[in-house]
């Protein structure tokens, strides 16, 4: 007897490195009404709607401007304060939004995966690539307000001459943030106290991400082992060094954050498919 | 070697294990004692403990097999039903066929792409207009873009909803959403398509096209579909082959209307015992039968235009029990709701006569025309005072309806085509 052909095969175990990006793309349409829905949805009924996005990121860095650089005397260098603030917040935020957005994908969406199979995966990457557009409005925000120091102040600030390559530096935040994302949201469909160490535990991480403390600050007061190991605080310098031509970039900084991010996506990757199988009996 | 090919869906040992109770606590150590025996490369150590899934009596173990050693196959262009009552695994199978969740242990096999339908208007946001919701359900159920600009017609034709493809969904009827939903996915062209009791929504006329659609799927297009439903009239229309689940192990798979069948024995085989306590002990029903009028005997053979009474007895708090309507409802084998013998209707009191410590109603019903075939009476009781339901017991008893002599049918009659009631009449 002939050998039965069969081109599907679901299973209880699959490979764990099997990760069937022929079937996202499959998918790809999918996941481009996937933005859609959420870019048009977000505001819908809001009076300010998107002004939002900017109204957070400015009153942010004004209060961190008043507080940080006012009252507690830290030094920028030879950046405006508000500058410095803006240009972190900024990039922070794209990172903030992609990793607690993503952290909640498999509790949130529970009623269209409980009915419907498609590849989760094709979730929390809608919502990096959504979050870039409310990234580029907010990057809309910065660029006005850097032309408006270097045109009109005599701040002296340029530009790094890699500027070119701050989309890449876009895509390994995205992909932290994804990987760390998806690899939370995994473990909260078992143990749901994570959603609370998300909440505050992303706080307190951006004070130990240079968002509004300069490395060499840090450097200065001799506790740079707390900014060491954090894939996001050399993201951030980097980011700062490139739009305003200030900061440390090291070797190393952009050797951790290229492996730690590629990495972190991987295994976020892995452990996220493995977990798609059966998280709906769990949750 | 031809019959082979045929076979589109082969499910081989397929089952599936649940956790009881509350999970969360004790997760992170059964866990590790999983992990350990991983590691040590002995077997699960919570797939043995298991048992069968009978809901009503209280098992030992934390865990129950949902689904137990399901084994079928199924025919490029067939339509199988899934029959079996609540809890007997239905549900969970089609999750495992449309890979919402994984079976614990076995697998399946299939050519050709899998859609399921375990709900309609799966995705659908509220605020986005019936256009992009198709866009968005459709993509989500596996079809592309450019798919679903070919059929966007169609799609809207079907669903009857032209005027308001441009509104947003949260404005939409319930039933204008499913219709919506349903149209999506019925011009979805997948090899394989899994239905779940999503007919039971809508209006009759669009349940009557939404099974016309599906049978033209199967016999036009040489699709396959698989149908989970309560409503045996719309499993015997359309399906071919059916299957039985009983406490999440295949019973029984075959003809349709054999399977249906053993569906209504299986029902009855359940069969509550006298007398059944209800609230607290407080209100118990002792005895509920049919007998011919006049004599004693009780019985579940009734001959066509006899006289018949159905008698229920109750004991209880005096005041209790008079405060109490009581209706019998008699369905058919499709459980379509015949008639209905109601104390509310005629405006009957329930009434202890004095030194009594029990009740007895009796309903008697003159010259009953139903056809020949099989009933089953439910009792309903409900409280007078405010109409509310307290409590229903389905099927009680079953009985059956035979042809009599003074009223001869010559032919079978069929419930679908003739009806359930057949008057005494004459032809001149």
């Amino acid at each position: 007897m002939e050998k039965e052909k069969w081109l599907f095969n679901i299973s209880p175990k699959n490979n764990t490195f099997n990760l069937n990006l022929k079937e996202v793309w499959h998918y790809r349409d999918l996941l481009f009404l996937f933005v859609k829905r959420d870019v048009i949805t977000l505001y819908k009924q809001t009076i300010l709607g998107p002004l939002w996005y900017l109204i957070q990121p400015l009153f942010t860095s004004v209060i961190f401007t008043l507080v940080f650089n006012n009252v507690a005397g830290i030094k920028t260098g030879g950046i405006p304060p508000f500058l410095f603030n803006l240009a972190g917040i900024t990039t922070w935020n794209y990172f903030k939004e992609c990793l607690v957005a993503t952290s909640d994908t498999f509790k949130k969406n529970e009623q269209i995966f409980g009915k419907v199979y498609f590849p989760r995966i094709i979730m929390p990457m809608s919502i990096i690539i959504s979050n870039l557009l409310k990234f580029a409005i907010q990057l809309f925000i910065l660029i006005c307000f850097y032309l408006y120091y270097v045109f009109f102040t005599n701040s002296g600030i340029r530009p790094s001459e890699f500027l070119f390559l701050f989309p890449l530096l876009i895509v390994f935040m995205g992909m932290v943030g994804l990987g760390l994302g998806m690899i939370i949201s995994s473990m909260v469909t078992k143990y749901r106290d994570l959603t609370f160490l998300v909440s505050f535990g992303i706080q307190l991480l951006m004070y130990i991400s240079l968002v509004v403390i300069p490395l060499s600050l840090f450097q200065k007061k001799g506790v740079e082992w707390l900014v060491m190991y954090n894939p996001m605080g050399y993201i951030i310098e980097m980011a700062r060094f490139l739009l305003l031509n200030q900061g440390n970039v090291s070797k190393f900084g952009i050797a951790y954050t290229v492996i730690f991010s590629v990495l972190c996506l991987l295994f976020g990757t892995v452990i996220f498919n493995k977990t798609e199988k059966t998280f709906i009996d769990t949750i | 070697m031809m019959k082979q090919q045929d076979v589109i869906l082969k499910v081989e040992n397929v089952s599936k294990q649940y956790r009881l109770g509350v999970v969360g606590t004790g997760t992170i150590s059964h866990d590790f004692n999983r992990f350990l025996a991983k590691v040590t490369g002995k077997e699960d150590p919570y797939l043995k403990i298991g048992e069968s899934n009978d809901r009503s009596t209280k098992g030992t173990s934390e865990y129950v097999w949902a689904l137990k050693d399901i084994d079928f196959e199924v025919k490029r262009g067939e339509i199988l039903g899934i029959i079996g009552k609540n809890g007997a695994g239905k549900s969970t199978l089609l999750k495992i066929l449309s890979k919402v969740t994984g079976p614990t242990t076995g697998c399946i096999k299939y050519n050709g792409r899998i859609a399921s339908l375990l709900e309609v208007g799966t995705g659908f946001h509220p605020e986005m207009t019936g256009k992009e919701n198709i866009f968005l359900n459709g993509a989500i159920l596996g079809m592309t873009k450019k798919e679903i600009s070919r059929k966007l017609d169609e799609i809207i034709e079907f669903s009857g909803c032209e005027r308001y493809v441009d509104t947003p969904v949260k404005r939409y009827s319930s039933g204008m959403k499913v219709r919506l939903a349903f149209a999506v996915a019925a011009f979805l062209e997948p090899d394989i398509l899994i239905v779940d009791e999503v007919l039971a929504v809508g209006d009759t006329e669009f349940q009557k096209k939404a099974i016309g659609k599906m049978q033209d799927i199967s016999s036009q297009a040489e699709r396959t579909v698989l149908f989970v439903s309560h409503d045996m009239g719309a499993i015997q229309s359309l399906c071919t082959r059916a299957i039985l689940l009983v406490n999440g192990e295949l019973n029984i798979i075959g003809k349709t209307k054999m399977i249906i069948s053993e569906y209504f024995k299986a029902k009855t085989i359940a069969k509550e015992v006298f007398p059944i306590s209800v609230f607290n002990n407080s209100l118990s029903i002792i005895d509920f039968h049919l007998h011919k009028s006049h004599k004693k005997e009780i019985i579940n053979i009734v001959a066509y235009n006899d006289d018949i009474s159905i008698i229920v007895k109750l004991k209880g708090n005096r005041s209790d029990i008079e405060d109490l309507l009581l209706e019998f409802k008699i369905y058919n084998k499709q459980q379509k709701l015949i008639t209905t013998f109601s104390t509310y209707l005629l405006n009957f009191n329930l009434k202890f006569k004095n030194g009594d410590n029990q009740l007895k109603v009796n309903c008697d019903i003159r010259n009953i025309i139903l056809a020949p075939n099989n009933y089953y009476i439910s009792l309903i009781i409900m409280k007078k005072s405010n109409l509310s339901v307290y409590r229903i017991f389905d099927d009680l008893i079953q009985f059956k309806m035979v042809k009599s002599k003074d009223f001869i049918l010559k032919n079978v009659v069929k419930p679908n085509i003739h009806g359930d009631i057949i008057f005494n009449h004459k032809w001149n």
